[in-house]
Formats: structure tokens, C-alpha cells, sequence
């Protein structure tokens, strides 16, 4: 399809997104990631029947969290796609990479490399 | 299991604020149960610490670490190298743990990140619910396994009273009245001659309001 999106996008491949924790998330964020997204298939399409809905949960309570210290709960966001949607994937990368350039670097950076994930 | 809650971030904060140097402890026992200080939530919260002092320019060093347990001397003795070089503790570990590890390093303040709540069960993933006050003259055997003192707002011995409307509590309409269920449980099993019986004035003197208690037992003393 040889697609375009945004090279400061740093993928993290995991098995499902249910295997993604809270405490992942937040370290990104600790070691300097401006924002973080979790591409995770469509609803209802889990290999693992509840995966990605257990990780739409852990990014709401993630939001919570980063809202609390002052991280800003907007850089985190959940998208669900499926493997055959690439053009929507580079999307999304430009989508999530524009709404973060437009929130700033990470408060809690403060001269970390930041990355963005 | 002792349950607890995380108290809210900002008066966590507000609690470390003049210390550079601390130790977060969590507890691997109760706290780990009811998913608020055991190794998960003592990570999240240090990373969120972490995140905070360093976006208000005041970076914190935290040394996280979980015990087996804080209220056994066996496992809080140890902790004197762990805490020996930072300002204060912050710990998620239960009342008892916060406490015990208090006494055991006056010269540190151990500070609480978490509200222990209450004695209870697992009801389903992420919901706890109340079961035990400790009154310390359990009647269970009585109440056919349901708890009048914990159960009811009221605690009291002879009930329902009449604030129990369609077998929920008037305190809070989510919350089943105690003596619905332990009548609904004598007509179950045939015994509402039981239920008749009239309970005597219990006596408090067992429970925490004869002053803090404590169990011995001779034959295990070393």
C-alpha cells in the first residue's frame, strides 16, 4: 500500500492489547512519550474475546491517572482497527500525532528524549 | 481481607511534599487482594509521584518495595536497611502495617497513601463488600451466617426495623436490609420459631469499645 504516517510514531507490537497494563502506560509517559495510543482490533473481533475491551478500560482509568498528575489524560487514547485497515492506521498515527503536537511536550519530560509511542 | 482506598492523589501529595528521598511500601497480603498496595498499585503510584514532581520542577527519588506482610515483626525487621537513608515512608499497606512499621521506626514518619476501610470479601473482580466488624462475640451461628452487627446500619439485635422496605435498607436503597435476609433464611430452612426468640442486649465489651484488644496465647510464646 506503501502508506505514509509520521516517523515519530514508535510502535510497541504486543500479542493483544489486553496484554497492555497500566503500569505500561504510564512508564512511557515516566521516560518521556508526549502522547501513547493503544491500536487495538475492532470491538466484538477479539482472538481473545475481551482483550481489547479490558484495555479500553485500563486507558480510561490511565486517563484518570495522568489527569491526576498533571500528565493531561488527553495524551492517551484507545482506537480500535482491524488488521486490513491500513489506511486507516496511518490515519490515526496522523490523527494522534497532530492532537499531541497540539497539547505540547510532556509536563513531566523535563529533558528526557521524548518519544512518541 | 482488610480492605482498602487509595486516598486522593492531591492529599498524597500534599503528604510527601517536603521530602526528596522516600519509600513507598505496599503490602502483599490484604492490600494486594483488594488491588490498592500491592506491586501493581505501589508502580502506578510511584510512577504518578515521579510524574508529578518532576512536571512542578521538585524531582522525588522513590524506592518502591512490598513486604510479605507489615504486621509481623519478621517482615518489618528487615525493612531498617531498606528505609534506613530516606526522609519518610509512604505506605499502602492496612492501618495495622502503617502502624506497625511506625513503631518499629519512630525516627521515620510513615505516612499513609491509603483509608483502610473495612473487613471484607471479594464479591466479583473489583467489587468488595463489608462482612466483619470485629465485635468480637460472633453470633453467626444465630443469624444463620448473616451478620446483624456489620450488616445492619443499625447493628442491632432484633430486627428488622422499619426502615426495611422491599429487603433493602432506608440508609442506602442498594444496600439489602440484614434482617430480611436472615428471616429470608429461617422460612428457607424452616426455622421461624428461631426467629422469635427474643436476643439479649449484647454486650459491647468485646468489640472496640472495651478499648483496643489484644489475643495471647501462652503455649506459642518463645
Amino acid at each position: 500500500m506503501r502508506l505514509t504516517y509520521p516517523t515519530n510514531v514508535k510502535i510497541v507490537k504486543v500479542p493483544c492489547t489486553g496484554r497492555v497494563d497500566i503500569i505500561h502506560m504510564l512508564k512511557a509517559f515516566e521516560q518521556g512519550a508526549d502522547g501513547v495510543y493503544l491500536a487495538g482490533c475492532l470491538e466484538g473481533e477479539c482472538h481473545f474475546l475481551r482483550g481489547n475491551l479490558r484495555a479500553k478500560q485500563r486507558v480510561a482509568h490511565v486517563k484518570e491517572l495522568l489527569n491526576e498528575c498533571g500528565v493531561g489524560g488527553d495524551r492517551i487514547a484507545m482506537y480500535n482497527l482491524s488488521s486490513a485497515q491500513g489506511q486507516r492506521f496511518a490515519e490515526i498515527a496522523r490523527e494522534m500525532t497532530e492532537k499531541v503536537r497540539g497539547l505540547g511536550p510532556n509536563p513531566a519530560k523535563n529533558g528526557k528524549t521524548g518519544e512518541k509511542k | 481481607m482488610i480492605v482498602a482506598n487509595r486516598k486522593p492523589f492531591e492529599e498524597i501529595v500534599e503528604l510527601i511534599k517536603p521530602y526528596k528521598k522516600i519509600v513507598l511500601l505496599g503490602c502483599n497480603e490484604c492490600v494486594t487482594v483488594c488491588a490498592v498496595g500491592g506491586a501493581k498499585e505501589v508502580e502506578v503510584l510511584a510512577s504518578e509521584l515521579r510524574m508529578y514532581r518532576e512536571k512542578e520542577g521538585q524531582p522525588i527519588e522513590i524506592k518502591e518495595h512490598v513486604p510479605e506482610r507489615n504486621c509481623d515483626p519478621e517482615y518489618v525487621e528487615p525493612l531498617g536497611a531498606i528505609i534506613a537513608d530516606a526522609e519518610a515512608v509512604l505506605s499502602m499497606a492496612c492501618g495495622c502495617g502503617i502502624q506497625f512499621v511506625g513503631e518499629h521506626y519512630i525516627e521515620k514518619s510513615v505516612l499513609p497513601a491509603v483509608n483502610t476501610t473495612f473487613d471484607g470479601v471479594t464479591m466479583e473482580h473489583g467489587v468488595w463488600s463489608e462482612r466483619c466488624l470485629g465485635c468480637g462475640n460472633c453470633i453467626l451461628d444465630k443469624t444463620l451466617g448473616v451478620c446483624p452487627v456489620t450488616r445492619c446500619a443499625k447493628s442491632i439485635f432484633n430486627g428488622p426495623c422499619g426502615g426495611s422496605h422491599d429487603g433493602k435498607c432506608e440508609v442506602n436503597a442498594e444496600t439489602p436490609c440484614a434482617w430480611q435476609l436472615i428471616v429470608d433464611r429461617y422460612k428457607e430452612r424452616n426455622m421461624l420459631d428461631k426467629y422469635l426468640e427474643i436476643q439479649p442486649v449484647k454486650n459491647w465489651s468485646t468489640a472496640h469499645h472495651g478499648g483496643p484488644r489484644t489475643r495471647v496465647r501462652e503455649d506459642l510464646k518463645l
